[in-house]
């Protein structure tokens, strides 16, 4: 090849190699936590009163990463998030006890519902427990959409199935949308359908939704939310005092203040309760 | 239907005020691609005219490396430049995943292709001759290949625009490598699913309609270019 | 020319592509300010030796010199292809106007703006194109581009100009003018040109010496007259314009003449050659009369035929006749004879031509006289 040629090459490398650096970003790698949280957390809007607070107060910076449970913890798993902030008690167990995670401490908690059409084909209003209420759903044959994206919803809406004692999976009336939960929501909407939902979500699209809440208040339906600081010890590059102080920030009296109230204005009734201090247990009493 | 009207409604009214978060999104979008295209630009032009000038032994294949990178789906991109920018990847000291920086370079990797095989089917385009003749008029090898590439300017112009246009409306993969962070790495395609998810329909119908008026403006822009000159 | 040394020169040249031998030249000279001809079929390697004399195509093996100093084949060729113009078949301009055209090959040697103006402005009033300055480069016809190709060429002001057949997609009437304007700037400016055409009467008329060419070799080069009426074998012949080639034996010598078996007639020729020797007559079909009456015409010809005309193809201003008095004979007759002669198809004739103006070639070597 022409020398000319290689010269060009070699020049434009270069210059491109200038451009992309002039856009890496200033601050220093220590200022930064990547904090992996869960879609349905990140919807509700709580993150965006929070966050701005917690930069403000500790100079650091949160990259929020919302995304599925089930991928917020591998990601913690393979060390690519500082601290987690998600609402899957039994894979968190797993987590913790096999080393992945530390601190493992409980933020707050809200619902899930069971929604479906007015209509309300399987009859399932007033049931008291969840488990009867899906037995219902399943003999009726009546449509049921699930997430299907190992989300805390869908782990969720598992254990209730597994405690019902029945297998949905290749039932023709159950079907997976693979989607994030407002738009399962959607398409249950437009496919009257009956479905798994966190309250938050559900009362924030409440108005473009023709559900209604069917079957509420069952212990086995409570959503709690843990931080976890993912264990540095496995992960040297983890930034762990960032992790720290997002996850003290978190259970620290003022921001559990902050949780009571959210959603109030908005909706008549806040969208998480605080739990900081107590145990996982005494929940639901 | 009332959906829709409200969003509408909602659309012009963030736009006619201003709105900061609106237009801090609008300014990243096109900060973020701007430069990916500009990257894509100076790479794609230069490898383009070189594969279409120069002889070496396998010529062939990258020709048809090339075409099959024209046609890369971004998402697949975005998936392969994540796991490259994990901390425990190979190119994890850079620190750049869930950063700006990182979505151009992923945008760069999806345009710089569609840059490349246009440039390189414009300048072989050209008549056979034409090299020969500059080279007779007493060019270096420099002033050749510049020449020819103004000669062409016209379809370069169009792979420039093919390129840009791939890049802004692209989502799968700045949602992988940028995070969609606020007042970060969120840009007008990444929002607009965010805000679609949440219910929020007035506000990603508005984010819809600026990336559409975007769009069609710089394309508009472009074109009259383009257009001005009608090719012999 | 003078003593100073020839402006080309060529030595042991051959250019090879994709395997085959397409150029093997020799020797060739060139002189300084001549007007050199490449006639010659497609393929014979015209475009590959003007290209070679470009430097814009690398040979595979010999030598070029330039005013008596090699062209190293390894050096940069730049100084050199900015001393060496080449115009191409297809005008190959710029998307731009017609004085950004003109100027393009000025701008690239670094010439400032107030100096380019004059010099492109003086070129293209040379070429009759003053009124295109601003005009753009898509907008104008086919002649008139070709003018714009050679104005561009010729602001270079190069010492050599070579010109690939650069009227052969112009019609007859452009095609003319432009001869003529190009004739007489290369006479005036006395640039030294080698013109690739396989038109032979463009060559005729422009060129001091004209070479012919096949299967990448030089077959002859000398004057027109030279190598119009003296080929020097059957193909460089037919080439240019002999129309009747007749393989015979000589079977009596006559001093300076001699006679030789064509087709058991017996034909008079004037030349050097042996007894029993293979020759061929070369005769243009001009040198050839028709007569219809062989008695009232009596001429110095001693070669006199009676035949049959074959057939009559009118070629515009002229009519080619073939006809057949014991060998095949070609004649070009006026329309105004044909009319007189009342010449038709199947017409018996009587066909003479002088012994000198025939054409000898000597089968063996192939070199000849007169």
């Amino acid at each position: 090849m022409r020398r000319i040629y290689k010269i060009q090459i070699l020049i434009t490398a270069i210059i491109c190699a200038l451009l992309i650096s002039s856009w890496t970003p200033v601050q220093a790698q220590q200022k930064n936590i990547i904090l992996a949280t869960t879609t349905s957390t990140q919807d509700s809007g709580l993150l965006d009163v929070l966050l701005p607070i917690f930069e403000k107060k500790t100079g650091y910076f949160v990259k929020t990463i919302a995304v599925g449970s089930g991928q917020a913890m591998t990601m913690g798993q393979k060390g690519e998030a500082d601290v987690l902030l998600v609402h899957s008690p039994t894979a968190e167990k797993k987590f913790v006890a096999e080393g992945y995670g530390v601190n493992r401490r409980l933020v707050m908690h809200n619902d899930y519902i069971v929604v479906g059409p007015a209509g309300d084909p399987a009859k399932i209003k007033g049931t008291k427990a969840t488990t009867d209420a899906f037995k219902k759903i399943a003999s009726a044959g009546a449509l049921f959409l699930s997430r299907g994206d190992n989300s805390g919803t869908h782990s969720k809406e598992r254990d209730v199935w597994k405690a019902s004692g029945i297998n949905p999976e290749g039932q023709k009336w159950y079907q997976q949308t693979g989607l994030g939960m407002g738009q399962t929501l959607n398409v249950a909407s437009e496919k009257n359908g009956y479905t798994l939902a966190d309250r938050g979500t559900y009362l924030a699209l409440k108005k473009n939704l023709q559900l209604n809440i069917l079957a509420e208040g069952d212990a086995i339906l409570l959503n709690i939310y843990h931080v976890i600081e993912v264990n540095p010890a496995k992960w040297p590059k983890v930034n762990a005092p960032g992790a720290k102080a997002f996850a003290d920030f978190m259970v620290s009296k003022e921001t559990q203040e902050i949780i009571k109230t959210f959603g109030v204005d908005k909706f008549g009734s806040p969208l998480f309760f605080p739990d900081a201090g107590k145990k996982e247990e005494e929940l639901g009493k | 239907m009332d959906l829709i009207f409200e969003g509408i409604l909602k659309a012009f009214y963030l736009l006619i005020t201003l709105d900061p978060e609106v237009m801090g999104i609008t300014l990243l979008s096109l900060q973020v691609s701007g430069t990916a295209t500009f990257i894509s630009l100076l790479i794609g032009i230069s490898i383009g005219t070189v594969v279409a000038l120069a002889e070496f032994a396998g010529r062939r294949f990258v020709v048809s490396l090339i075409n099959t990178g024209m046609g890369l789906p971004p998402v697949v991109v975005g998936l392969f430049v994540t796991i490259f920018l994990w901390r425990s990847g190979p190119l994890g000291f850079l620190g750049i995943l869930y950063t700006p920086a990182a979505m151009i370079l992923a945008q760069a990797v999806i345009a710089t292709p569609i840059v490349m095989g246009i440039t390189l089917a414009a300048i072989q385009a050209l008549p056979k001759n034409l090299r020969l003749q500059i080279l007779a008029l007493g060019a270096t090898r420099l002033q050749m290949v510049w020449i020819l590439i103004k000669e062409a300017k016209l379809p370069l112009l169009a792979g420039v625009m093919a390129g840009f246009g791939g890049v802004i409306s692209e989502v799968g993969a700045s949602i992988m490598v940028g995070g969609n962070i606020r007042g970060y790495s969120r840009v007008l395609t990444t929002a607009t699913v965010m805000e679609t998810s949440r219910g929020n329909f007035d506000v990603a119908i508005a984010l819809g309609i600026i990336l559409l008026l975007l769009a069609f403006l710089i394309n508009l822009i472009l074109t009259q270019i383009q257009q001005r000159e009608k090719p012999r | 020319m003078n003593g100073s040394p020839p402006i080309l020169e060529v030595k042991d040249l051959q250019v090879i592509k994709a395997g085959s031998l397409v150029l093997d030249i020799p020797a060739l000279t060139i002189e300084e300010g001549e007007i050199l001809s490449l006639i010659g079929p497609n393929g014979a390697g015209k475009t590959t030796l003007l290209q070679t004399l470009a430097r814009l195509t690398k040979p595979s093996a010999g030598d070029l010199f330039f005013k008596g100093q090699k062209a190293s084949l390894n050096h940069s060729d730049l100084e050199y292809r900015r001393r060496v113009a080449m115009v191409f078949q297809e005008p190959l301009l710029f998307d731009t106007t017609v004085f950004e055209n003109v100027a393009s090959g000025l701008k690239i040697r670094g010439m400032q703006r107030p100096e380019i103006r004059k010099i492109v402005a003086e070129n293209l009033e040379q070429f009759g194109i003053s009124h295109l300055l601003h005009r753009s480069a898509r907008k104008i016809s086919g002649g008139e581009a070709q003018r714009v190709a050679l104005a561009r060429a010729f602001a270079t002001r190069p010492e050599v100009l070579l010109l690939d057949e650069p009227f052969s997609s112009l019609d007859p009437p452009t095609r003319e003018s432009l001869l003529a304007d190009l004739e007489s700037i290369l006479r005036q400016t006395k640039t030294t040109t080698l013109m690739a055409t396989h038109d032979r009467m463009e060559a005729l008329r422009l060129s001091d010496r004209i070479a012919v060419m096949n299967l990448g070799r030089i077959l002859q080069v000398g004057p027109p007259a030279e190598v119009m009426n003296q080929p020097l074998d059957e193909f460089v012949a037919s080439f240019v314009g002999v129309e009747t080639i007749l393989p015979g034996r000589v079977i009596k010598k006559n001093g300076g003449s001699f006679l030789a078996s064509i087709m058991s007639h017996e034909v008079e020729a004037v030349g050097e050659v042996e007894l029993g020797e293979s020759v061929v007559f070369c005769i243009r079909p001009e040198n050839v009369t028709l007569a219809v009456h062989p008695s009232k015409e009596s001429s110095s010809a001693r070669n006199v035929f009676p035949g049959k005309i074959v057939k009559i193809i009118p070629l515009g201003l002229y009519h080619k006749v073939q006809l057949h008095c014991g060998f095949p004979l070609v004649a070009y007759v006026t329309g105004h004879s044909l009319e007189n002669l009342a010449l038709a198809e199947g017409k018996e004739v009587v066909a003479s031509f002088k012994a000198t103006s025939i054409h000898v070639v000597r089968k063996k070597g192939g070199q000849e006289i007169k």
